[in-house]
C-alpha cells in the first residue's frame, strides 16, 4: 500500500515538475502551441483510458462529445448571452446527459455495441455541425470568444499554458485517485469478467453507465478549453479521423495507464508537426500506429516500460 | 431452519428445458450437493440461483425473501456468493486485487469520495486489503498475494475464486466443481476448505462431479437428470439409492 502510494505520489510530483519546467523549453509560439494542444488531448486520453483501458469498453465517438463541447463555448456565449465559464459548465452537463440518454440502452447489452453507437453519434453530430449552418456557421467553422477568468481575458501562450497544465495535473490526479479505488477495481472488474464482477456485487451496468459519461464530460470540457485557446472550431473537431487520433494515442501510450495517457497524447500531438506533408496521410498513419502497436506492444509504451523496469530491478 | 427454497424453477433455451420444475429447500449450515451427469442443468441452476440468468418461472426465496429474477450484484448484497466452473478470474488484475473486489460492497465506493481521494477511501481501502490478505491465507494462497492472477497455476486460480466469493461475506456459496482439475493434493486441499466453510457458519451449494469429494462433504444430496430432480436425501441415502446408482453412479464408477 505504502508503496503504490509512493509510486502515485511520485508519478504527480513527475508530471507536476514537467509541467513547471516546460516554459525552460519552450521558446516560441509554435512550441506552445503544441504543448497547449498535447495537454488537452491528454485530459481527453485520461477518460478514454478509463473506459477503454480499464473498463473495457470501446467508443469510436468521443471526438464528437469534444466537439459539441467546443461548439457550445462557441455559440452559447455568442447567441445567448452565457459567460464562457457557464458554457463551458452547461456543455459538459449537456454532453455528460447526452452520454447518459446513449448508455443507458447501448450498455445494458454486453459486447461491441457501444462502439457501434458511438461511432454512429459522431457521425451525427459532425452532420448536425456541418448542416446547422445558422447556428454553426455550417463547414466553415465559427469564431470563438476569449475566455474570461476572473473578469480578466485568458489571452496569451503562457497563460493558457498555465491554465492547462493545471488542468492536466487535477485531472491525472482524480482519475489516479479513482484508480486506487474501489470505483476503479469494479472497472476493471468489468473488463476482466462481467458475470463475475456482478456476482461479487459490483453493478455492472452503473459502472459502465458512470465511466462512459465521465470520459464524455472531461472530452466537452477539452473541447471547450479547446475552441477559447484556438479562437475557431470547424466541424472537423468531430470528425471520424479524430476519434481514431484520440483512441490511438490511448492504445499507443497504453491500455489502463493513466501516465501512458498522457506519454501517448503528447507523442502523437507531436508527431503530425514534426512529419512535413503529414496530413495527407493522417489516416493512414495513425491507423498503422493503432496497428503496430496492438501487434508489437499490446500492452502499450508505458506498461511494456515499466515492466521491462521492473524486471531489472528485480 | 430453512435457509433457500426453490419451488418449480424453470429455464429453456431454446427447445432445451436445462432445469425443469426444480424444487427443494437448503438448511442452513448444510454442505448440499447437488450431482448429475453432464448437462443435467446443474450450472444453469446456479446461474437462476445467483441472478446471472432470469428464471422462465418458478420461485427462490432466500432466507424468507423471494429474490426470483434479482440481478446478481443484488443477490451478492443479499449474501449469496459463488465461485464459477468455467473460471471467471479477473486477470487484468493482481490476486489480492481479485479477491479485494469480492469485498466491493463493504467498501467506501462513492464516486466523489473516490475521485477525491479522502481519507476515508484510503482507510477503506486499508481494511479491504487487510482482509483480502486474511482471506488469501484462508484459503492457502498466501504466497500468491502478490502474484498477477494471469500467472498463477489452474489449480491456484480455483482458490482464488472462492476467497473471492468470501470477500463478500457471504451466507451462502455456490461453489459449481471446485474439484475439476485439481490433483489428488489439491482436491485433499478442497474438501478440507469446504469443511471449514461451511464450519465457519456458511452454508454450502456444491456441484461436483468428483464422488468421493461428494461422500465426504455433503450432509445433503440432490440428483439432477435432464434438468429434473431424480433424486434427494442425506448422503447416505443417495448412496443407497439404487435409482440414483443405476442412472448416474454406476455409470460414472464404472467410468473410472
Ligand atoms: N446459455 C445457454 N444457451 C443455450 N443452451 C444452454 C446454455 N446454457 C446451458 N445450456 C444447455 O442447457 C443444458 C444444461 O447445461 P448446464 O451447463 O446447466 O449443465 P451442467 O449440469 O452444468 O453440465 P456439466 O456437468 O457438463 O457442467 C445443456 O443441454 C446445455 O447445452
Ligand atoms: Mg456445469
Amino acid at each position: 500500500m505504502s508503496n503504490q502510494l509512493l509510486q502515485r505520489h511520485g508519478g504527480l510530483a513527475l508530471l507536476a515538475a514537467i509541467i513547471a519546467a516546460g516554459p525552460l523549453f519552450l521558446d516560441n509560439g509554435f512550441h506552445y502551441n503544441v504543448a497547449i494542444l498535447a495537454g488537452l488531448n491528454a485530459i481527453v486520453c485520461i477518460g478514454l483510458n478509463l473506459l477503454i483501458g480499464h473498463a473495457g469498453q470501446i467508443s469510436l465517438g468521443h471526438a464528437g462529445f469534444f466537439a459539441l463541447g467546443a461548439y457550445a463555448s462557441a455559440i452559447l456565449p455568442e447567441r445567448f448571452g452565457f459567460h464562457p465559464l457557464g458554457a463551458l459548465l452547461t456543455g459538459a452537463l449537456l454532453v455528460g446527459l447526452l452520454a447518459f440518454a446513449i448508455a443507458r440502452p447501448i450498455l445494458r447489452l454486453r459486447g461491441h455495441y457501444l462502439a457501434m453507437a458511438t461511432l454512429g453519434m459522431g457521425i451525427i453530430v459532425s452532420i448536425v455541425l456541418d448542416q446547422k449552418v445558422d447556428l454553426t456557421g455550417g463547414p466553415d467553422g465559427m469564431v470563438v470568444g476569449d475566455l474570461t477568468l476572473f473578469g480578466q481575458a485568458l489571452r496569451g501562450n503562457l497563460a493558457w499554458y498555465w491554465l492547462v497544465g493545471a488542468l492536466l495535473f487535477v485531472t491525472t490526479w482524480m482519475a489516479l485517485n479513482l484508480v486506487h479505488s474501489p470505483v476503479g477495481r469494479a472497472l476493471k472488474a468489468v473488463h476482466g469478467s462481467e458475470l463475475a464482477a456482478a456476482a461479487m456485487g459490483v453493478d455492472v451496468f452503473h459502472y459502465k453507465v458512470l465511466v462512459f459519461v465521465l470520459s464524455a464530460v472531461l472530452a466537452a470540457i477539452a473541447g471547450s478549453l479547446f475552441a477559447h485557446y484556438n479562437g475557431f472550431v470547424t466541424p472537423d473537431e468531430a470528425s471520424f479521423i479524430h476519434s481514431i487520433q484520440l483512441v490511438t494515442m490511448v492504445v499507443l501510450g497504453g491500455m489502463a495507464s493513466i501516465a501512458g495517457s498522457i506519454v501517448g497524447a503528447v507523442a502523437l500531438t507531436l508527431l503530425p508537426q514534426l512529419l512535413a506533408d503529414f496530413h495527407d496521410y493522417e489516416m493512414i498513419v495513425f491507423g498503422a500506429i493503432l496497428m503496430g502497436t496492438m501487434i508489437l506492444l499490446p500492452t502499450g509504451v508505458v506498461p511494456t516500460l515499466a515492466a521491462r523496469i521492473r524486471e531489472r530491478l528485480a | 431452519m430453512t435457509f433457500l427454497r426453490v419451488t418449480g424453477l424453470t429455464k429453456s433455451f431454446g427447445g432445451v428445458r436445462a432445469v425443469d420444475g426444480v424444487d427443494f429447500t437448503v438448511r442452513a449450515n448444510d454442505v448440499f450437493s447437488i450431482i448429475g451427469p453432464n448437462g443435467a442443468g446443474k450450472t444453469t441452476l446456479f446461474n437462476l440461483l445467483s441472478g446471472l440468468i432470469a428464471p422462465d418461472a418458478g420461485a427462490v426465496i432466500l432466507d424468507g425473501e423471494d429474490v426470483t429474477g434479482l440481478p446478481a450484484h443484488q443477490l451478492a448484497t443479499r449474501g449469496l456468493s459463488r465461485s464459477f466452473q468455467n473460471l471467471q478470474v479477473f486477470f487484468n488484475m493482481t490476486a489480492l486485487e481479485n479477491v479485494m473486489v469480492g469485498n466491493h460492497r463493504h467498501t467506501a465506493r462513492r464516486f466523489l469520495p473516490c475521485l477525491l481521494g479522502l481519507p476515508s477511501v484510503r482507510d477503506s481501502e486499508r481494511r479491504t486489503r487487510v482482509f483480502a490478505e486474511e482471506l488469501m491465507h484462508y484459503v492457502g494462497l498466501e504466497r500468491y498475494i502478490h502474484a498477477q492472477a494471469a500467472a498463477m497455476p489452474y489449480g491456484a486460480l480455483k482458490r482464488l475464486e472462492i476467497a473471492r466469493a468470501l470477500a463478500t461475506r457471504p451466507r451462502i456459496l455456490l461453489l459449481d466443481e471446485p474439484a475439476a482439475g485439481l490433483n489428488p493434493a489439491e482436491t485433499a486441499h478442497m474438501d478440507a476448505l469446504i469443511r471449514r466453510i461451511a464450519e465457519d457458519g456458511i452454508t454450502v451449494l456444491l456441484v461436483e462431479h468428483d464422488m468421493h469429494l461428494v461422500w465426504s462433504v455433503s450432509d445433503h444430496i440432490l440428483v439432477l437428470n435432464h434438468g429434473r430432480v431424480l433424486a434427494e436425501g442425506g448422503a447416505r441415502e443417495i448412496r443407497a439409492n439404487p435409482q440414483v446408482v443405476e442412472a448416474y453412479l454406476g455409470h460414472r464408477a464404472r467410468e473410472r
